[in-house]
């Protein structure tokens, strides 16, 4: 079988999964609810009286995916490792790499119908003012390959156990660095204990989803910014082969 | 179709597999048998690229398992131990994901599921999710599965596991009709299933083959095979003995064993002799000091004593032997 049509068939049955059970549902509604929560509550969304949506909106959606996405990646592999699946998906005639993108592009699909979901306050932002919306549609698109990079490190943490929470919970923990990294905090800390390496604070920095997502959030796109994104991701799926031939192995 | 090489698996400094060698040709169904722990499913695994071999590989029609999975993963379907399936779908969901993850698409796709579903006795319950299915159910699910595609080769890791026994022996009906046509692997720990599936039969203990043969031939390495168990009355036990031992190819007599006047013994023959001759020879015996014959049986062998005799460690093997003869 060709590679796009294993791709396919993958993700057509992880999606069946999702959306057979109520994690699909439950993690949209809950998404949404938070994404609405933070903006208005305490984005202050109408007190700004911006016609923006990037100091209201986007802002907090490091945050929100930090905790949500693993809730999504954290089945991917350890499911199949406690059912015992993983022996079956194995030995089918399609390459592993297959799999592992197939999983990834049936969680992302999800998070991208979260994120289409929120269009109700791009409405409310065009009707009230006059936004930029190019600025819009790149916090959008930044939001969307920040998602990517964390659901990626959730099927990684995933293909390391088979218990669910702990891969929850390694992904938070991998998802906190990757913010941790840019936040001011910490950057002014390694600015304190090295002032003359320059070199060090930015280098750990620029790990960080925070900087990239930024240039996203005030609506420039940065090429730079998108091999970022998508190089977390193919390294975390890379990862994810390796953990896997290593299980296979014993 | 299936040709194993030496196949050899280290966990740690474990050997779970250390090995072993085989092959199965079309029109083949080998029962592979063995203590549980004995390195049944980690040849399986291997055997269908599932987990890589420390030393040596199998090839399946030719292609490589470790070189070519992919080709060699279309010839055969596998049932894993256990039976795994997707809990989470309908049956008719979960075999419509395996055949189009086989490859196959529109109305080829839906003959071989409909195909599936009759074979394994699913129809009736296609539309219901596997999580609500009872065990014997998923089982035929998961079986339903490996055959979706029609391959020339099967691997069932234990394939009657947990069926009851109606289950169990639609599961053999199975194996048996498609073992005409198809190379077949299937492991198990239940001998009963050996004598009334395989056409070959390997036994694996501490990760090597201890035997390969067909059941009949495992039943000759019985301790008890080809002795004549005698139902006697009418005569003292010790008389017949003392005849008996004169017959001159008897190599051994038991102990005679029984309530009064009716007892059973037990001869074994000397090797190499005419079975006729013998048999004639014991009965003109037992008839000159004039016992009656009630029941005369030859032994074919058990195979549960062979595999026992295999199978345990050499002191308590030795103290079977003692108590058999």
């Amino acid at each position: 079988m060709k590679s796009w049509p294993a791709i396919f068939t993958i993700a057509k049955r992880e999606l069946i999964g999702y959306f057979a059970s109520p994690i699909a549902f439950i993690f949209i509604v809950i998404f949404l609810m938070l994404a609405g929560f933070f903006a208005f509550m305490i984005g202050g969304f109408f007190e700004a009286g911006e016609a923006s949506l990037a100091n209201s909106f986007f802002l907090w959606h490091p945050w929100l995916w930090l905790f949500l996405v693993p809730a999504i990646g954290m089945r991917l592999w350890a499911e199949e490792r406690r059912s015992g699946t993983i022996e079956l998906l194995m030995t089918m005639p399609i390459a592993p790499w297959c799999t592992i993108v197939g999983k990834f592009l049936a969680a992302w699909v999800i998070l991208a119908i979260s994120l289409v979901l929120t269009f109700p306050i791009v409405i409310t932002v065009c009707y009230l003012g006059d936004p930029d919306k190019g600025a819009i549609a790149m916090g959008y698109v930044g939001s969307f390959l920040l998602a990517g990079a964390y659901l990626a490190v959730s099927e990684m943490t995933s293909a390391m156990t088979r218990n669910q929470i702990v891969s929850f919970i390694l992904s938070v923990v991998i998802g906190l660095f990757l913010i941790l990294a840019g936040y001011p905090p910490v950057t002014n800390f390694l600015v304190k204990i090295a002032p003359d390496a320059s070199w060090l604070v930015d280098g750990v920095a620029s790990f960080s989803v925070m900087t990239h997502f930024e240039n996203f959030r005030n609506g420039v796109l940065y090429l730079a910014d998108v091999i970022f994104f998508f190089s977390l991701m193919i390294f975390c799926l890379f990862s994810t082969s390796i953990l896997l031939r290593g299980y296979r192995a014993g | 179709m299936i040709e194993v090489k030496n196949l050899s698996k280290t966990f740690g400094t474990k050997k779970a597999v250390d090995g072993v060698s085989f092959r199965v040709e079309k029109g083949e169904v080998l029962g592979f048998l063995g203590p549980n722990g004995a390195g049944k499913s980690t040849t399986m695994r291997m055997i269908t690229g599932f987990t890589p071999p420390t030393a040596g590989t199998a090839r399946i029609g030719g292609h490589d398992i470790i070189e070519n999975p992919i080709s060699a993963q279309r010839l055969f379907g596998y049932l894993p131990e256990n039976a795994p399936s997707y809990e989470e779908l309908t049956v008719l969901q979960f075999l419509n994901f395996s055949a189009e993850i086989r490859g196959l698409r529109g109305m080829e796709k839906q003959k071989a599921v409909d195909r599936a579903l009759e074979m394994c006795f699913l129809t009736s319950v296609k539309h219901q999710l596997i999580d609500t299915l009872s065990k014997g159910y998923r089982h035929r699910t998961c079986f339903a599965q490996s055959i979706i595609h029609d391959p020339e080769v099967l691997i069932l890791d234990e394939p009657t596991d947990g069926l009851d026994p109606n289950q169990k022996h639609e599961v053999r009906t199975l194996i048996r009709n498609m073992g005409q046509s198809k190379a077949i692997i299937f492991s198990t720990h239940i001998l009963e299933e050996v004598e009334a599936v395989c056409t070959r039969a390997i036994i694996i203990d501490r990760g090597k083959i201890v035997a390969n043969g067909t059941p009949r031939e495992l039943k000759q390495r019985s301790p008890l095979s080809g002795s004549i168990l005698l139902k006697i009355s009418g005569v003292l036990r010790e008389t017949l003995k003392a005849r008996l031992a004169d017959v001159a190819q008897v190599k051994k007599i038991s102990e005679p064993v029984g309530e009064g006047r009716l007892f059973e013994v037990r001869l074994f023959a000397k090797e190499e002799l005419n079975r006729e001759s013998f048999n004639q020879a014991v009965v003109e015996a037992i008839l000159s000091v004039n016992g009656t014959i009630m029941e005369f049986h030859e032994e074919e062998g058990k195979l549960d004593e062979v595999f026992r005799h295999l199978t345990l460690p050499d002191t308590e093997t030795r103290k079977i032997h003692e108590t058999l003869i």
